[in-house]
């Protein structure tokens, strides 16, 4: 079964998905990701969505859900590179993802967790 | 009733034009040339033109046998009427101008059929109700050619707008701006939000103005567009500030219950741009005398 790859990147954690995300893989990222943030004592997450083309409302759900679990195992999570067509999708939706962090790209994201971790 | 039967009726009006084509030519002109006639958008050869083809036309329907418009005898003459109502309305002619074209045909026409049937009542009434009929729905096909003319015009302008009235503007490094004018409906919403996610990754941008000094009004829908803008650029890593918001919008925004309270709002595009200018860490120093103030 195809996985979805987690990188260690100091004590950050950063997840790039490039393919088509189907529910299945979405809920084995829910599981890898949280035993990873565990595992690694990891303090922020960055998911790069910038290849995702299509999403739908459980794959939205799934981000949100994500943000909120690693928020509660104190890691910060942030999307970064979503495509204007999926940003669309999801405010139609409605799932504006109240909780999750935004940034345009991977070096942009990488600020924002640095910034929060250091202010924190 | 006439005792003539109809399509007799009709050929008895085709051989009286043809013996009096010259006199009824000139008499429409005439009647042209009065109130309506348009001397500086159209020429009198041009005019005496169209005038006989469309008697030629005429004698020939009327050779066909039949006073109802509808039927297929006239075709041909309803093909002419589209393509004279279409070519004025592009030039600039008023409906009433375009279809004062073959109204102005009924007084000669009805005097050549008083002169030929001023004795015989009976005829001379059925003969009048029947050209009524016809010249009527004839003015009236122009009058319908000429509308649909000046729809097409408008619709064209209409998707021409909406195209131009979108422009996204680089005001700086990482700072856009989208200056909205006129009322936002949900499809040039549509184009709107299109237009700033696809600048916002181009540019890499990260603060995006949208600017509402041109929208003369906002109701529900229009925040309610503008808020899933504002969503959207937020997901895709861009803050968004609402400038221009004028003293009468914040009063409707109010009195509507609209909840911009999550969006940056700015009165003028000048403190959206310092805004944007300060989260992007970017600050400027006034010279005095050409020298640095401090």
């Amino acid at each position: 079964m195809e996985k979805i790859p987690i990188l260690k990147m100091g004590e950050f954690l950063l997840v790039t998905i490039q393919v088509d995300m189907h529910d299945r893989l979405a809920m084995a990222l829910q599981d890898d990701l949280t035993n990873a943030i565990s595992e690694t004592e990891a303090r922020g997450v960055l998911i790069d969505i910038s290849s995702l083309e299509i999403v739908d409302s459980f794959i939205g759900r799934m981000l949100a859900n994500i943000a909120a679990m690693s928020r509660v195992l104190d890691a910060q999570t942030v999307v970064v590179g979503m495509q204007p067509a999926v940003a669309i999708t999801l405010v139609e939706l409605g799932l504006s993802l109240p909780g999750v962090r935004t940034a345009l790209n991977v070096d942009a994201g990488m600020e924002v967790l640095r910034a929060s971790v250091n202010g924190a | 009733m006439s005792t003539i039967p109809r399509n007799d009726r009709t050929r008895q009006v085709s051989a009286l034009l043809t013996r009096n084509e010259e006199t009824f030519v000139n008499e429409w002109l005439r009647q042209m040339s009065g109130a309506t006639r348009r001397s500086d958008l159209m020429k009198e050869t041009e005019l005496r033109t169209q005038c006989s083809q469309f008697l030629r036309l005429l004698q020939n329907g009327l050779n066909g046998g039949d006073f109802n418009f509808q039927s297929s005898t006239w075709d041909k003459i309803r093909e002419m009427l589209s393509e004279i109502s279409r070519s004025r309305a592009i030039q600039g002619f008023t409906p009433a101008e375009t279809a004062s074209f073959v109204f102005s045909a009924k007084r000669p026409l009805f005097t050549l059929i008083r002169q030929e049937f001023g004795i015989d009542a009976d005829s001379l009434a059925a003969q009048m109700w029947a050209t009524t009929e016809l010249l009527d729905a004839m003015g009236l096909y122009t009058a319908e050619v000429f509308q649909k003319s000046r729809e097409d015009v408008i619709r064209r302008q209409q998707e021409e707008l909406l195209e131009l009235s979108t422009p996204v503007v680089k005001l700086w490094d990482g700072v856009l701006a989208l200056p909205i004018i006129g009322t936002l409906d949900s499809a040039r919403t549509q184009v709107v939000m299109e237009s700033l996610l696809q600048a916002i990754v181009q540019t890499n941008s990260r603060v995006a103005i949208i600017d509402i000094t041109g929208v003369p009004t906002v109701d529900t829908v229009v925040a309610q567009h503008l808020l899933k803008t504002v969503t959207a650029a937020r997901l895709m890593g861009a803050d968004c500030i609402i400038s221009g918001v004028r003293p009468q919008i914040a009063q409707t925004i109010v009195h509507l219950g609209i909840n911009l309270t999550d969006v940056a709002t700015k009165a003028t595009l000048a403190a959206a741009f310092q805004i944007a200018l300060q989260r992007l860490g970017v600050s400027f120093v006034k010279e005095q005398n050409g020298k640095p103030n401090s």
